[in-house]
């Protein structure tokens, strides 16, 4: 029989005696139910509170004007972030056009070729370049680009959008066409296909749909990004489509009405943040059910 | 301990692993469960515990009676009916990055049931139990992960055997030993039969010959039959029974 | 082969990049790392009437804001990371972690903007005289309420890096052996104890390397923090209260009024320091990620 420390043996075994230290055991056991409760409902509330605020705050100012209009001098009212809009488009497109093709190969390069320490090699460079905060790119496109051309531009803007869109594609990619079977390169290649055939016309087309999620993705960040287009697309109250002169986004707009001194910016600066939130989350939904992330299973 | 298993119905989700189980195990000595893969006899040894619903889906109807008590019964909580039954696994499970002495001092730690020179004396006691500790006597500091296959699984053992349970619920313990190994655990089984009611799931029935005193057949999630293990392989009472000792399938 | 040679190009493109950004800020910082070496680190001020630039502050910002945010965001985002996974009911799950996901897809300028329209006025009339009178012995509390601040600043970050933590940390509780938790439960164990004997044990090296990430991230975060911290030169000091600046916030503020010659080089020798900062746990990072075998599809 065991010895049970502190009671005289029970009747029942399969009740617990009524010791301090089971109740210490219930009480631990409790009290980590509890705080990792309030610790998700922290999270939840916080970002439910955050999208409702902007949502409030934004609403009344979206309008046909928002879409349409420039911003007005000096706060008065009416006009809107079309230039922005446009801006922050022209950008988007922009940094896609570098970012795209470099970070795409580079995932092929990873997944197809890449053997050995040359492969892991870039593997890590590619990490480093996820890792670092967006404004560094932001100085080295000024120093690359501004500096030189002594003066502000869309370009820069785009370059440096367009490095950080690099790493996100790169290992997106990767991942996915890591997951095409082994089998189907084979097959094509028993079939006489070149290499470069098998990649282009097989494994790419069978890993589309992860690729465009990565690029997708890639895109929305970007979007969203301030910091390195401070010092290089630099913003324009007008509407500017020339990519060697200083062009406009939406958050850099956001940025600049927000410490407005003007209520009517502020105002517009809610509304932009509305319109990017619902980007945003329109591409997060998209991309998780593209990715079946909402049928994945648990423990 | 006896236990009564009454109409037992076992599901996990919508599927359902075992039909309609009715079982006596009486105390001590050796039930060996056996069946071909997927029958629910692993299924089965987990209700005995209140393992199973512990999985995702896991459901459990009817009743099991230990000494005449049903474990099912909501006024139960699951961690009191398993601190008092031992379970072993399939592959070894001792916690790797803890010492030998840790893993098995760790159930009588949890469970509140000794301290101090009481608590050594009984993972000693529990070691010489389970065969191992002469052979740990002298690095009871040293992680688990540093025993071989064999050790680790009597380790296990060691385990279970130092909450003092009544039952011991084996789950085909020896499939990943090396044939030594298993010597030496169906050795350390045949000397718990002695002490413990010790049930066993095993998918060689020649294991089933050499440790159990009692032997039940599992088919599809039905409990086929059960019997004395001589004359349950000798004489075979069913067809099914019989076309499975015979190898007709496995 | 064309294909192979194409590929082989772009790839060395990128590689060109990566080594370009750290090229260009190394030869940028040359004359103010020449000029002041490491008093850089210890100077108090960008002084462009004196000539003399230091990142002190900028320093003691981002250290103290990027450890008030990881002091609150570790605890809470592994307890998030172990209801979701240990308590959370199954429906619950899937619904429940991408909210939590969805935190880390809001761009730092939003942020930014809710704490200097939000947070920063309601910590100066609500929050921060609240702490003052319920815990002003503590040094952190004590001096003028401005709502901008370190406060302000690293509460943001608090959010900021949640979803970091969380996710990392959700990945590889995941991973536990479920033989390690059965073991646990097989003699008796509670919930808790599970948690505490068999999974953290298990998941610690890579938790570790979740929360060196969201370090990272705390230290490099420019936006956001730019916006709340206030960006005024204060003496450096306990309080929470006070303004300050990060290294990112100065480059932020000060690569338009940057000059050439050394003015124009501390700036970049700010971004260099942040970037080597990053790298630096950036790697750690991933050796302890990595060390727990390949965690899959982590977004991080």
């Amino acid at each position: 029989m065991s010895t049970v420390v502190e009671n005289p043996p029970v009747a029942n075994p399969f009740q617990p005696p009524r010791t301090a230290h089971n109740a210490r055991r219930r009480a631990s056991n409790i009290l980590i139910i509890v705080f990792s409760l309030l610790a998700t409902a922290f999270a939840v509330v916080v970002l439910l509170f955050l999208l409702l605020y902007v949502l409030r705050a934004g609403l009344p100012f979206i309008n046909v004007a928002l879409f349409t209009r420039i911003p007005t001098p000096n706060g008065e009212p009416g006009g809107g972030l079309a230039n922005s809009i446009q801006g922050s488009l022209i950008l988007v497109g922009l940094a896609s056009l570098f970012g795209i093709p470099l970070g795409l190969f580079t995932g092929i390069y990873l997944s197809e070729f890449g053997r050995g320490s040359i492969a892991l090699g870039v593997r890590f460079l590619v990490d480093v370049l996820n890792g670092i905060p967006t404004i560094i790119f932001g100085l080295f496109a000024w120093i690359f680009i501004v500096v030189p051309q002594q003066s502000f531009s869309g370009l820069a803007g785009g370059v440096a959008l367009g490095i950080i869109m690099i790493p996100i594609v790169a290992r997106t990619s990767e991942e996915v066409l890591r997951l095409v079977p082994k089998e189907l390169r084979e097959a094509s290649l028993a079939l006489g296909a070149t290499e470069s055939r098998t990649i282009l016309r097989v494994v790419i087309p069978a890993a589309r749909n992860g690729i465009i999620t990565g690029i997708v993705l890639a895109m929305a960040r970007v979007a969203g990004e301030t910091a390195p287009l401070l010092m290089t697309a630099f913003g324009n109250p007008f509407f500017n489509s020339d990519i060697t002169q200083p062009m406009d986004a939406l958050p850099l707009r956001i940025f600049n009405f927000a410490e407005s001194p003007y209520p009517a910016q502020i105002n517009q600066a809610y509304a932009g943040s509305l319109v990017l939130i619902v980007l945003i989350l329109l591409t997060s939904f998209a991309i998780r059910w593209a990715t079946g992330g909402f049928q994945r299973s648990g423990r | 301990m006896t236990i009564q298993v009454r109409n037992l119905n076992v599901w996990y989700g919508h599927s359902q692993a075992l039909h309609d189980v009715n079982l006596t195990i009486e105390s001590q000595g050796v039930t060996a469960i056996i069946g071909p893969s997927g029958c629910g006899k692993s299924t089965f040894v987990r209700c005995l515990n209140r393992m199973h619903e512990e999985i995702d889906g896991g459901r459990v109807e009817g009743e099991v009676l230990i000494d005449g008590i049903n474990i099912y019964t909501r006024a139960i909580k699951p961690i009191y009916v398993r601190s008092h039954i031992g379970m072993v696994f399939q592959r070894p499970n001792p916690l790797p990055t803890r010492s030998i002495f840790e893993n098995v001092a760790i159930g009588l730690r949890l469970n509140g049931l000794a301290s101090g020179t009481y608590l050594k004396e009984r993972v000693e006691h529990s070691l010489k139990q389970a065969a191992l500790w002469d052979e740990v006597k002298d690095r009871l500091d040293d992680t688990a992960s540093q025993l071989s296959g064999g050790q680790q699984q009597r380790l296990c053992i060691a385990r279970a055997l130092a909450i003092e349970p009544k039952i011991i619920l084996m789950d085909e313990p020896c499939s990943a030993l090396d044939p030594i190994s298993t010597f030496q655990v169906e050795e350390l089984i045949r000397e718990l039969s002695n002490s413990y009611t010790v049930v066993i799931v095993t998918h060689n029935m020649q294991q089933a010959g050499r440790v159990a005193d009692r032997t039940v057949f599992f088919l599809q999630g039905k409990l086929i039959e059960e019997g004395e293990t001589e004359k349950f392989f000798a004489h075979p009472a069913k067809k099914e029974t019989e076309d499975y000792i015979t190898g007709r399938f496995s | 082969m064309l294909f192979r040679g194409f590929t082989l190009l772009l790839v060395l493109i990128v590689v060109a990049v990566i080594l370009g950004v750290a090229w260009i800020l190394v030869s940028n910082s040359m004359p103010t790392i020449q000029h002041f070496g490491l008093s850089f680190l210890s100077n108090q001020a960008f002084d462009p009437v004196h000539n003399i630039f230091g990142v002190a502050p900028a320093i003691f910002g981002t250290l103290v804001t990027s450890a008030f945010a990881l002091i609150f965001a570790v605890p809470i985002g592994v307890g998030t990371a172990i209801f979701l996974v240990d308590f959370c009911p199954r429906p619950l799950q899937m619904p429940l972690s991408f909210i939590v996901e969805l935190l880390a897809a809001v761009p730092s300028v939003i942020y930014g903007l809710f704490g200097f329209l939000v947070l920063a006025p309601w910590l100066q009339t609500s929050g921060q005289p609240w702490l003052q009178r319920y815990l002003g012995f503590l040094p952190f509390f004590q001096g003028q309420f401005h709502g901008l601040g370190l406060l302000a600043a690293g509460m943001i970050l608090v959010i900021m890096v949640l979803p970091l933590i969380t996710s990392v940390s959700r990945e590889v509780i995941l991973t536990t052996p479920t033989a390690q938790r059965e073991a646990l439960l097989a003699l008796g164990s509670t919930r808790w104890e599970v948690i505490r004997y068999a999974v953290l044990p298990y998941s610690r090296i890579g938790i570790t390397g979740g929360v060196i990430l969201a370090l990272g991230r705390a230290l490099g975060e420019t936006m956001a923090v730019t916006m709340v911290i206030g960006n005024q030169a204060s003496a450096i000091s306990p309080s929470l209260f006070s303004t300050g600046y990060t290294l990112s916030s100065v480059i932020a503020n000060q690569f338009g009024e940057a000059t050439p010659g050394l003015f124009f080089s501390a700036v970049i020798e700010a971004g260099l320091l942040v970037f080597i900062i990053t790298l630096i746990t950036n790697v750690i990072a991933r050796i302890l990620i990595y060390r727990m075998g390949r965690v899959g599809g982590l977004a991080v």
